[in-house]
Formats: structure tokens, C-alpha cells, sequence
């Protein structure tokens, strides 16, 4: 158990550590870029600009820039929108939130749960039609980029068909189905490749030959003994998962128009709205980093044989 | 004595890539109640396909061509796959080769030995953990009771090829198949399993078809020996015929190339590589590596030849028309013995011509 | 017992001539240390496997089909892509002899379909196969020399991955200790960050264009390519023939490409196949969300994100580019998968 504790302490440093440098990197990146809060608005007398200058910081020395910049992040403190003045960059992310969350878990169950039907299905009836089938329909849905999947089910199930509403967030279910659907693809796509290539895997081992020996019908065999084995290693790959989910975010909530904090980051890139877009990026980090500690955990509390063999301290 | 299980004219390929492989061609042979038969056969002889056609757990790509494998006088080719799943682990059931692997990592040993008697023997929870205890006691395991919640990463290979042989024995099964059960293993640990093997042997009466490449272990735990090469039966026999009085060139060399402790030249090495099943060879499949083929060898496969009523033998050097051959010395030494010891006990039938 | 049903020879027997039983001659005799399965190097064995997978073998002639055509885009284009002939603008599809609605150049408009052409006055010997845009330029066109756009940045992107992702997993998994401990933790932090926030802020440092969108895309894709070659070379370092060389006093970079590189081949080409379509779909992101490639240059994202402001009155604008790109992507994973099960039949990602 001691080794344990240890273990987790050394993954926690290092994910702090690591959104240290990316919070760093992120800033003087962010110094290195053109323009100022109010480049787009014209002629600013000098006095405005140093006024202005003087509200945001930003007449202070860059490393001292740095520091408050850092200070106010060890406080939750991610600095003032250069869009909405007076706007707090946390206050701003954190109205929306709620609607990213809300669309990535639902994205992330369905696509998930899915994918696991579909890759076991696919690899119970290996090198069939209908192995062929879902394994194609896999490689259609990580192929066809998810912008154009958004549109396409905007069109037919918006326009067309009139089901669900075009580009209208009320929070509600039906304006959440389309913008779900069109993230989930990625997931699903993802899950049921990586569970056909593990179930195939599993199903081919001496342990389910030997549990087919023991007069269990295949189908019993896969439940009791494939899946648990096969879904194990599926949670290495929930942390490209999420970003694909990030990324995805970027291009659905603007096609939806979903207030959420992929459509904001699109909105603070064009108007260099600089405050924001570090905001997000380290959020987006946290978020990743959190993720993939949080699968270094869950690893070992599913598998029996990493729980035992880090609770015993040898290995 | 009667048989538990007959096997007739077995033929079965598997489609790859590259062609059809003829894996089995032509294979037969019986298991008669109570009695260790030890398949013999370097890797990719045919020994394992042989013993999972029995389970019916060919892998999809093989086919079989041609045959039945008889148990208890039911044809189990012709078995729906339900049935197949009454009579596995049930009344057919079988040990594998590596204990490393042949246990689910995920579930406690004591669900891996109680999942059988509660498929096949409809016991409750409880009386089926009852069951496992008292199975991984016979097994030789300690503190049973305690290891029963533990996982198979736990246990020693030794150990869990103790398990896995609780497992099998675990609904009391008229036929156990031990694939190569102690290949895997240490040394030390093989001997153990081995002694165990012929302990349970005794307690229960169950036939057993005892696959290996090791010959040594043969002669310790079988009661008759097939001699499997590039997928027939080349000789079949009582363990004292296969060892004092082998016919086949090929047994010849196996026997030749066992290490013992009277032994004082070079140890021999059949020359050569097994044949290419995508392909097999026109004849006799072992002529290209045996130093006594003869013309007819390349042309014509050999039928099997009776030396005794246990004893067959599919080499043309059994004709009447084949000049006599000097086997190795080693050969000729057991031969002797065999003169002395035991052909009394073998009615010799004509050993020359005696076509069946 | 023992039925011979099987052996032809069993009635035969008798009538066997006598010198059948002579010993075989020895030119049947002299192969039999001749290994009987006919061998076949690591290509040509990957190669048969790869022909036998259809979908993989489509993929690349369709792969070959599209190269060929966007290299030769300044010959085989109808028009020129930038050029904005306003007065043509958002003509439908017209293709020379095909009568059907939709492709002869007519269009709905209200309840009646008219003849966009004629009422353009478009000459009658000029055709817009796929259309024209809001602009009045050549869809066809654009299309062609989007894809050549896309298909640079993906290949050059890629090219880069490929260079730095295996020097850096070769250093990594060689060197082992502390060197590879130091690489891992930088790979650990890089990966912290989601690949897609650091390409869009080096796009904000440097000037949108074709270069730093390669520039933006090598920053990030290589790791993957780092992780497989690492964890590769980590295998094969041990392996017998490996420590024979070094035995023998081989050095290092001899090492690396007489035999891990070889031995690494597999891996490297899967993984740069993946590479490729995922660059594709980087550049159409970026240029979906506005801050690809600039105007008035085409790529397949440009093109995307033109046809989707005008995608309720000209959904065609939309539907062709993005068709291209799906064929593109699903043929490049087609390929990348029927490559994978070519190479190592048991191989994950």
C-alpha cells in the first residue's frame, strides 16, 4: 500500500509539474504574438493605450507579467477577457462548461458504449460479412472528419426531416441528440476497433480455449471471460479519446451553435481575445493530464494484477 | 476391454493464404476404457489438431474432410455445437500446455474450478465452491481454502497446472486429453505433475490420451504409444513394443535420439526437416529423410503392416519383398530385450505380409 | 480395426514389381536438409498478404488515381482555380452530353427548373462540371489543386514526423538510463497538452500559410511515431542478433541502420501511414474553423468551410470537396489498416 501512496504522489507531481511548463509555454507564446486587447478598435489616443495598458497589466516588465500571471493561476485566477472587459476569464469559461461537459459525457457513453457492442460483435464473427461490415463502418467513422459529419446530420435531421432542432442549445434533449450523434462517431469508431483488435486477441487465448473446453457455449465465454479482459486496456485510450472529444468540440458547438467552451476558444482565436485562449488551453491540459492520471489509477483498481502486485510492493 | 472412443480414417485441413494445409491424413486409432495412450510426434505432427477435433474446437478455418470420431459408439463429428457443450468438460475434457496462460487473469481461481460443476452438475453456489475445495485438495494444492479467492498471477506454474487440472477433472470426465501438460514446466516441477497425473490416474478410472513430444515422459505414464508424422500414425503400439521393438524408421530415430544413461556415442539427430503438408510428398511423407527408403517409398504410401494384434506399423521395410535392414545399434540392443523379456507376451502374428 | 480404405495400395499389394524395394536412388536422398516450405523474404510474404485484403488493394489504386491527377492539376484543371469570373458565379454542375437534372446545368428555382447557363449567357462551349462558386470560380478546378494542397502539407507533415519521431525514439529506446528517462518526461509533458491547442497557438505565433501549417502539424505529430519506435527499440535492443553485433563492435549508428531500422520498417510505415490522413484532417479543421490556409489559396478545408456558408441554397459547394476528403481519409486507413495486418497480422496500436 505504501508503494502505492508513493506511486500516486510521484504521478500527481509530475502532472503538476507538467501543467506548470504548459501554463509557462503558454504565456510567452502568448507574448510573442501580435496585437493588443484593442488593435481592432482604430484610432486609440496614446493616452487611452496606456490607461488601458495599465488595466490589463500589461505596462509591467514581462517577467513580471509571468508572475502575477502565475500567482493569480495558483489562485484559480486566469485573468480578464481582453473581448468582454471586466469579464473575468474564469467566470467566462466556467458558464460554459456545463454544455461542453454535458455533450462529451453523453458523447463519450453513447460512442463508447456502442463501439464495445459493435467490436465484439465484429470479432465474434471474425473475418465474416459482418466482421467486414463493422469494421468498415469503424474506418468510415474515423475517417469522415467530424465537421462534415456535423453538417450532414444538421441537414438531413434538421433541415429535411424537421426532428431535431437546426442550430438551437436550450440545454434540453432534443437539442442535444444531433451535436451528441456527430461527436460520438470518433468514439465509437475508436472503442469498437480497439475492442475487436483486443476481443480477437482474448478470444484466441489458451484461457478462453480452456473455459470452451469446459462446455461454456462461445457466446458465455465471451461474456464471462472475453469482455472483462478486453475492456481493461479500453481505458488507455480514453485519454486520446478526449481530445478527440476536444477537438470535435471546436467544430460541433460551432455548427450548433452550443454556447460551450470549444465554440468560445474558435471566437477568442479570432478576436485575439489572449486571456481566453491560454485560459482554455491550460483547462483543455488539466482536463488531459487529469484524465490520464485518473486511467494510471483506474488501471490498477480493474486489473488484479497490477492492484496485487503494487499493494504487495514488489514488482 | 471395450473402447471409449475410436477414431476412423481422420482428415482434416485448414485453408490459409498460402493453400490447404493437409494437417491430419488419415488418422486412426482407439482409447479403450481405463488406459493412458501417449501420442507421440514432433511440433506440427498433427497431435494437437487431433485431440481438439475430438473437443470440437478446431479453429473456424479448418475443415474436416473426411472421418468420425466415435465416443462411446456416437459419431461427435456429427454432434450439433449444443451437444458438444453437454459432453465437454463434462465427459470429454482436457489439460493444456502452458498454465501460464490457460487461466483467465481476471477471475479467482476458486469461480475458474466451481464454473464447470455448476455448468454441468447444476450444484448450488455453494456446494459447487464445496466441490472446487475438495478438488484443489486432491490436486495436491495447500491452503486451498484460502487460495481458492486468490488469482491465477498468485500461484506457481507447477501450481497452476494443478488448477488446471482440477478443472478438468472437476465433473469426473470418462476421457481427459493432456496436451503436452508438462512441456512448459521446470524439471522438477514436470515430475511432480507427472507423479500426480499417475496418482489420479489410479483413484480414477478415467482413459487418458496423453500428447508429448518427449518420449521420456512417455515411458513413464502410457500404457500404448501412436507415433504421429506429418499428420498419420506411423507405428501404434504397446509402450514396451514402441520401446523394444519399434518398426518404423522413423520411431527408430526418436528412440535413437533419446538421451540414457547407457548411451556412450554421439546422440543421433534425424536428419531433415518435416515435410511441407500445403504439398505433402508423393509416397511415404518420411522418405526423404530415411537413410533405408527404398524406390516404392517415393511412389507409394505404405499401408499399415500387423507385427503383433496391439502393433502397426506403416513402413514398406514390413513387406515381404524388402530387403532386411540393419536398424541402428541402439535398436538392435532393445530388440534383444524385447527377444527376451516380452515377446512372450505378444502373440507374434506373421510379421512379414500380415496386410490387415 | 484398422481399415485401409484410405490406402489405395491395399489391393495392389501382390502385384508389386521387385525392384520397387531397390534402395531409392540418391538424388531423391541429397535435399533432405532442405527446408521444405518454400521461404519468402518479409516484403514479398507482407506483399501476397497485402493483395489478398481488397479493400487495401482499392484504396491504393485510388490513392495512385488522385496523386496523379493533383500533380498533374495544371494539365488536367478546366480553368484556373483563382480566377473570378463574378458574372458565371454559383452556376450548377454542367456536364457535356449527361441530360440528367442536377448535371446539366439547370436548377430549381421556385417550382420551375431553369437554365442557369442560358440565363448567364455562358458560352455554349463552356462547361463547369462541378459548378461554380459565389465567385465565379471553377469547383472541378479548385478542387483539384485544394487536394494538391492538402496532400502537400499532409506528406511533408508527415515526412517530418517520420525524421523526427525516429531519431528521437532510436535515441531514446538506444541510449536507455537517463537519457531516455529525460526523453520520456519531455514526450510526458508534450502529450499533457491536446495536440490540436498547440497547433492552433503556433499558428497564432507564426503567419497563416501552407508552411506553418506543416511547421505547426510536425510540432506535434511526431510523438506518436516517437512512442512505437522507442518502445520497438526497446524489444529489439536485447534481442540476440542485436547484442551480437555490438559484440563485435559495431557502432551505434551502424547498429541503427543495418539492422534496427530493417527491423523497425514495419512500425515506421504503419505509423506514418496513419500520419498522413490525420494531417489531412488537421489542415481541414484549421481551415474549417478559419485559421488555415489563406484566402485566395484552395485546400479541401477552404474549400469545406466556403461551401458550408453557402450550404442551404448550393449544397453542392460543400458535398464535393467533402466527398474528396472522405475518400482521401478512408483510403489512406484502408490502406494503413490492410498494411498493418500485412506486416504483423498480431500487431496493436
Amino acid at each position: 500500500m505504501k508503494s502505492y501512496a508513493k506511486f500516486l504522489g510521484k504521478r500527481v507531481l509530475y502532472m503538476l509539474l507538467t501543467l506548470f511548463l504548459i501554463a509557462s509555454i503558454t504565456f510567452f507564446l502568448m507574448k510573442l504574438l501580435p496585437g493588443t486587447p484593442y488593435s481592432n478598435q482604430d484610432k486609440l489616443s496614446e493616452e487611452q493605450i496606456y490607461i488601458m495598458n495599465e488595466q490589463y497589466g500589461l505596462n509591467e516588465p514581462v517577467p513580471v507579467q509571468y508572475l502575477v500571471y502565475i500567482g493569480g493561476l495558483l489562485q484559480g485566477d486566469l485573468g480578464v477577457s481582453f473581448q468582454f472587459s471586466n469579464t473575468p476569464v474564469t467566470k467566462l469559461l466556467s458558464t460554459r462548461i456545463g454544455p461542453s461537459l454535458q455533450l462529451g459525457i453523453q458523447a463519450v457513453a453513447l460512442g463508447t458504449i456502442l463501439g464495445i457492442v459493435l467490436g465484439v460483435i465484429a470479432a465474434m464473427y471474425q473475418n465474416t460479412w459482418i466482421d467486414t461490415l463493422a469494421t468498415f463502418s469503424a474506418i468510415l467513422g474515423r475517417s469522415i472528419p467530424n465537421f462534415v459529419i456535423a453538417v450532414l446530420l444538421q441537414l438531413i435531421f434538421g433541415v429535411y426531416l424537421q426532428w431535431f432542432p437546426i442550430a438551437l442549445w436550450d440545454g434540453g434533449f432534443s437539442s442535444s441528440v444531433l451535436p451528441t450523434l456527430a461527436l460520438a462517431i470518433s468514439p465509437l469508431a475508436d472503442s469498437a476497433r480497439f475492442i475487436r483488435t483486443e476481443m480477437v486477441d482474448v478470444l484466441s487465448s489458451d484461457y478462453v480455449e480452456l473455459a470452451r473446453a469446459k462446455g461454456l457455449s462461445r457466446w458465455t465465454v465471451a461474456f464471462k471471460h472475453g469482455v472483462r479482459n478486453a475492456l481493461i486496456p479500453l481505458v488507455t485510450i480514453l485519454g486520446p479519446m478526449a481530445v478527440g472529444l476536444m477537438t470535435g468540440s471546436m467544430v460541433v458547438e460551432n455548427i450548433y451553435a452550443i454556447p460551450g467552451i470549444g465554440e468560445q476558444f474558435v471566437k477568442s482565436i479570432m478576436t485575439n481575445d489572449y486571456p481566453t485562449i491560454m485560459g482554455v488551453t491550460i483547462l483543455y491540459s488539466a482536463m488531459l493530464v487529469f484524465i490520464i492520471l485518473v486511467v494510471d489509477i483506474l488501471y490498477g483498481v480493474i486489473d488484479p494484477r497490477i492492484r496485487v502486485s503494487t499493494e504487495g510492493g514488489d514488482k | 476391454m471395450s473402447n471409449v472412443l475410436e477414431v476412423k480414417d481422420l482428415e482434416i485441413t485448414f485453408d490459409t493464404y498460402a493453400g490447404k494445409v493437409k494437417a491430419i491424413r488419415g488418422v486412426s486409432f482407439d482409447l479403450k476404457k481405463g488406459e493412458t495412450l501417449a501420442i507421440v510426434g514432433e511440433s506440427g505432427s498433427g497431435k494437437s489438431v487431433t485431440t481438439r477435433s475430438i473437443m470440437r474446437l478446431l479453429s473456424q478455418n479448418a475443415n474436416v474432410e473426411n472421418g468420425e470420431i466415435l465416443f462411446n459408439g456416437e459419431d461427435l463429428i456429427k454432434k450439433s455445437e449444443k451437444e458438444m457443450q453437454g459432453i465437454r468438460g463434462k465427459e470429454i475434457a482436457m489439460i493444456f500446455q502452458d498454465p501460464m496462460t490457460s487461466l483467465n487473469p481476471t477471475m479467482t481461481i476458486g469461480k475458474q474450478i466451481s464454473e464447470p460443476i455448476r455448468l454441468h452438475q447444476k450444484l448450488s453456489k455453494d456446494d459447487a465452491r464445496k466441490r472446487a475445495l475438495e478438488l484443489l485438495n486432491l490436486v495436491g494444492l495447500p491452503d486451498a481454502e484460502r487460495r481458492m479467492k486468490q488469482y491465477p498471477h498468485q500461484f506457481s506454474g507447477g501450481q497452476r497446472q494443478r488448477i488446471v487440472i482440477a478443472i478438468a477433472l472437476a465433473c469426473n470426465p470418462e476421457v481427459l486429453i493432456a496436451d503436452e501438460p508438462t512441456t512448459a514446466l521446470d524439471v522438477t516441477i514436470q515430475a511432480q505433475i507427472l507423479d500426480l497425473m499417475k496418482e489420479l490416474q489410479k483413484k480414477i478410472a478415467t482413459s487418458i490420451i496423453f500428447i508429448t513430444h518427449d518420449l521420456g515422459v512417455v515411458a513413464n505414464v502410457a500404457d500404448r504409444v501412436a507415433v504421429m508424422y506429418a499428420g498419420k500414425i506411423v507405428e501404434i503400439g504397446t509402450v514396451d513394443e514402441i520401446f523394444y521393438n519399434p518398426q518404423h524408421p522413423y520411431t527408430w530415430g526418436l528412440i535413437s535420439s533419446m538421451p540414457t544413461l547407457e548411451i556412450t556415442e554421439t546422440l543421433y539427430a534425424i536428419p531433415g526437416t518435416p515435410p511441407d503438408l500445403l504439398d505433402p510428398p508423393k509416397g511415404d511423407a518420411f522418405a526423404p529423410r530415411n537413410a533405408f527408403a527404398m524406390k516404392i517409398d517415393t511412389e507409394l504410401e505404405p499401408p499399415y503392416f500387423k507385427v503383433s494384434e496391439t502393433h502397426l506399423a506403416s513402413t514398406w521395410l514390413l513387406h515381404p519383398d524388402a530387403p532386411a535392414v540393419e536398424p541402428p545399434p541402439e535398436i538392435k540392443a532393445r530388440q534383444k530385450i524385447y527377444e527376451e523379456k516380452f515377446a512372450p507376451k505378444y502373440a507374434k502374428t506373421q510379421v512379414k505380409g500380415g496386410v490387415n | 480395426m484398422h481399415k485401409q480404405e484410405n490406402t489405395p495400395v491395399a489391393d495392389e499389394l501382390k502385384n508389386l514389381s521387385p525392384d520397387m524395394f531397390a534402395p531409392a536412388t540418391e538424388s531423391s536422398m541429397v535435399d533432405n536438409e532442405k527446408i521444405a516450405a518454400p521461404s519468402l523474404s518479409f516484403i514479398q510474404d507482407s506483399w501476397r498478404r497485402l493483395k489478398k485484403n481488397k479493400a487495401a488493394v482499392v484504396s491504393l489504386f485510388v490513392l495512385i488515381i488522385m496523386i496523379i491527377l493533383t500533380v498533374a492539376a495544371p494539365i488536367v484543371a478546366p480553368h484556373d482555380p483563382n480566377v473570378q469570373t463574378v458574372e458565371f458565379a454559383s452556376l450548377p454542375p454542367k456536364i457535356p452530353g449527361i441530360g440528367i437534372d442536377g448535371l446539366n446545368g439547370t436548377q430549381k428555382v421556385g417550382e420551375n427548373r431553369v437554365d442557369k447557363y442560358a440565363e448567364k449567357n455562358v458560352p455554349e462551349d463552356q462547361y463547369y462540371i462541378l459548378g461554380t462558386d459565389s465567385l465565379g470560380r471553377d469547383l472541378l478546378s479548385r478542387i483539384l489543386y485544394g487536394t494538391r494542397v492538402s496532400l502537400i502539407i499532409a506528406f511533408v507533415a508527415a515526412l517530418f514526423d517520420l525524421t523526427i519521431g525516429v531519431t528521437y525514439g532510436l535515441v531514446s529506446g538506444w541510449c536507455g538510463g537517463r537519457i531516455d528517462n529525460f526523453m520520456q518526461r519531455v514526450l510526458e509533458v508534450l502529450s499533457g497538452v491536446p495536440n490540436l491547442v498547440v497547433v492552433i497557438l503556433m499558428l497564432l505565433v507564426l503567419k497563416p500559410g501552407i508552411t506553418s501549417i506543416i511547421i505547426a502539424l510536425a510540432i506535434t505529430g511526431w510523438i506518436s511515431m516517437a512512442r512505437v519506435v522507442r518502445a520497438q527499440t526497446l524489444k529489439l535492443k536485447n534481442q540476440e542478433y542485436i547484442l551480437a553485433a555490438r559484440t563485435l563492435g559495431e557502432s551505434p549508428l551502424k547498429i541503427a541502420f543495418k539492422h534496427l531500422i530493417p527491423n523497425l520498417s514495419g512500425v515506421i510505415i504503419i505509423q506514418t501511414m496513419f500520419s498522413i490522413p490525420s494531417a489531412i484532417f488537421f489542415e481541414a479543421f484549421l481551415s474549417f474553423i478559419g485559421i488555415g490556409i489563406p484566402a485566395p489559396t484552395a485546400s479541401l478545408g477552404t474549400l469545406i468551410n466556403d461551401g458550408y456558408k453557402t450550404f442551404r441554397f448550393l449544397p453542392h459547394l460543400m458535398w464535393y470537396p467533402a466527398a474528396v476528403i472522405c475518400i482521401l481519409m478512408i483510403s489512406f486507413n484502408l490502406l494503413a489498416d490492410g498494411l498493418r495486418d500485412a506486416f504483423d497480422p498480431k500487431m496493436k496500436d
